[in-house]
């Protein structure tokens, strides 16, 4: 029998620290509905999405009241559109397809759905082309749909030209939406070595080496993590990684409960439980406000990578032996404008670019929800994506770059995106051109030890 | 099934009764029941059957959430497997 100090320690996590089920994200393969007609496509899709989702958010609402836990998001990932789309040689873009999904999502009522998406880690098909070509225009006049690309991986080394391409992406998506500040880029992601099963938006997709249908659970709880360490003040680095473990081992347990649940009752294999520790920008619920309870004054400051080096492997060591499959990014997440410490810290100049960069070496994914100014160049762009794509190359790591030059914007602005995605300040990048580097085009070799046959 | 019934909040007169008035008319057997004053707040534990359910969980959650409003209180009911599942391997 559980006892009531147990009862209590749960109730108080739900109800004071933040404790919730970031996501039930439900992965569905579209490779069947290929045709050579764009149209039968977007067709296809929405009947599919519409008929396999359909129970998604009324089973995820459900094990929500039973367990008392908030699931803060109900999402759908699919196969890249530029493999269900690439047979459609009828199409000159693909923006039907988003708002197609769009439409779909919108119909089951989840709150986004990823997988405009193009994998070009080592080359570009036509259909790739065609699909980056269109992400401008399909984010900008779609509401939920989320895309990402993938630039790089540790096997294939870096094609520069997508790299180089993205910045013009990018800075396109940002103009078609300056009314909202260069909204459409918060949905779009440029990942190297993306993961196949990643729950978490805007950079889920449904991969190829997936089944049918899958449920995989993201997992939060900064605000956890940070009550924990409030009770070990002055203790030394090895009580502060044994407390995050422990924590990290109770939180991912309600992530595989209410995964093995929503698997059961949709009767749609469980796939995987993520790891990441995700905030949000409600106070309480930031991973700066973990790091700086280790005793850093301000997050970015010296001892920051460190901090975040230690947090990133407990809650992994904490979180494996509490899932039965862990899988997806399984980290922690550091989007500037979704946490309410980094926003400070950001705003006090505590937090730059240069120390986020090297705080993505330690974490999963990267430079996350960045906000630019509006004039900063495409190459300036392309080169940031360049140095991400090379950090998660070379330590065999998924990076990911989700940058906003907000136009109009200068260097400490505030962009407010809203909702879960909170506000950003405008940082500074570097004043130097990186013009003639990104102008060569081309591939990065696949670094030395990809070779491991 | 089993589930586990919290209630915190200011102690006063007739919050077990209260309580155990509504599980007694959704047909809620209680198993268990312990109380206690933890940092001067009333604290009330009780592990009830919601096999023989009346009407649905989401509902039993919705009359006690609604009943801990009127009393001024946090009530709250959870299948018992969140905690086990929290607590033990």
């Amino acid at each position: 029998m559980i006892n009531n100090h147990e009862i209590l320690e749960t109730i108080k996590m739900i109800t004071d620290e933040h404790l919730d089920i970031r996501t039930v994200t439900m992965g569905i393969s579209l490779l069947d509905c290929a045709d050579s007609s764009l149209d039968k496509i977007c067709t296809n899709v929405y009947d599919k999405i519409t008929k396999k989702a359909e129970n998604l958010v009324k089973t995820a609402e459900d094990i929500e009241a039973r367990y008392g836990i908030p699931i803060i998001n109900k999402r759908i990932s699919v196969t890249p559109a530029s493999l269900v789309c690439a047979a459609s040689k009828d199409a000159s873009s693909y923006v039907a397809y988003a708002k197609a999904l769009d439409k779909a999502a919108k119909e089951v009522g989840v709150n986004f759905i990823g997988g405009f998406s193009a994998l070009c880690q080592k080359g570009t098909t036509e259909s790739d082309i065609k699909l980056i070509n269109s992400i401008p225009e399909a984010l900008s006049e779609t509401d939920i749909v989320c895309s990402s690309v993938n630039v790089g991986s540790t096997k294939a080394g870096i094609n520069m030209d997508i790299v180089r391409k993205m910045g013009e992406v990018i800075k396109q998506a940002a103009h078609l939406t300056q009314d909202s500040d260069g909204f459409a880029c918060a949905k779009l992601v440029v990942f190297a070595n993306a993961v196949e099963d990643n729950p978490f938006m805007a950079g889920a997709f449904h991969g190829t080496g997936e089944a049918e249908t899958v449920i995989n659970v993201g997992v939060s709880g900064p605000g956890v993590v940070k009550a924990a360490l409030e009770n070990v003040k002055g203790a030394d680095f090895g009580v502060v990684a044994e407390t995050i473990k422990k924590t990290a081992f109770k939180i991912t347990r309600m992530g595989q409960l209410v995964a093995k649940e929503a698997s059961d009752a949709l009767g749609v294999p469980f796939g995987i439980v993520d790891l990441s520790l995700a905030p949000t920008p409600a106070v309480g619920d930031s991973v700066a406000y973990i790091l700086e309870e280790m005793g850093l004054e301000k997050c970015g400051t010296h001892g920051t990578t460190a901090a975040l080096a230690l947090l990133n492997d407990a809650v992994k060591k904490g979180g494996v032996m509490a899932s039965s499959y862990v899988g997806g990014l399984s980290g922690a997440f550091i989007p500037v404008s979704e946490d309410a410490g980094m926003i400070a810290a950001a705003k006090c100049g505590a937090l730059t670019l240069e120390k986020l960069e090297a705080m993505t070496c330690v974490c999963s994914v990267g430079l996350d929800m960045i906000c630019v100014p509006g004039d900063t160049t495409a190459e300036t762009i392309s080169a940031i994506i360049a140095d991400e794509a090379a950090i998660g190359m070379i330590n065999n790591k998924t990076t990911a770059v989700r940058i906003i030059p907000a136009p109009g914007k200068k260097v400490g602005d505030v962009v407010e995106f809203g909702g879960l995605l909170g506000s950003g300040p405008v940082m500074k990048t570097s004043p130097y051109s990186s013009y003639d580097f990104i102008m060569r085009g081309g591939r990065i070799p696949a670094p030395i030890h990809s070779l491991r046959n | 099934m089993k589930a586990i019934i919290t209630v915190v909040g200011n102690d006063k007169v007739g919050i077990i009764a209260r309580v155990s008035k509504i599980l007694a008319e959704e047909n809620i057997n209680i198993l268990d029941i312990s109380q206690t004053i933890m940092q001067n707040m009333f604290t009330m534990i009780m592990l009830v059957d919601v096999s023989e359910i009346k009407v649905n969980f989401n509902e039993i959650s919705d009359i006690l959430d609604a009943l801990g409003k009127e009393l001024d209180l946090s009530i709250k009911i959870q299948h018992e497997n969140i905690f086990n599942s929290m607590h033990r391997i």
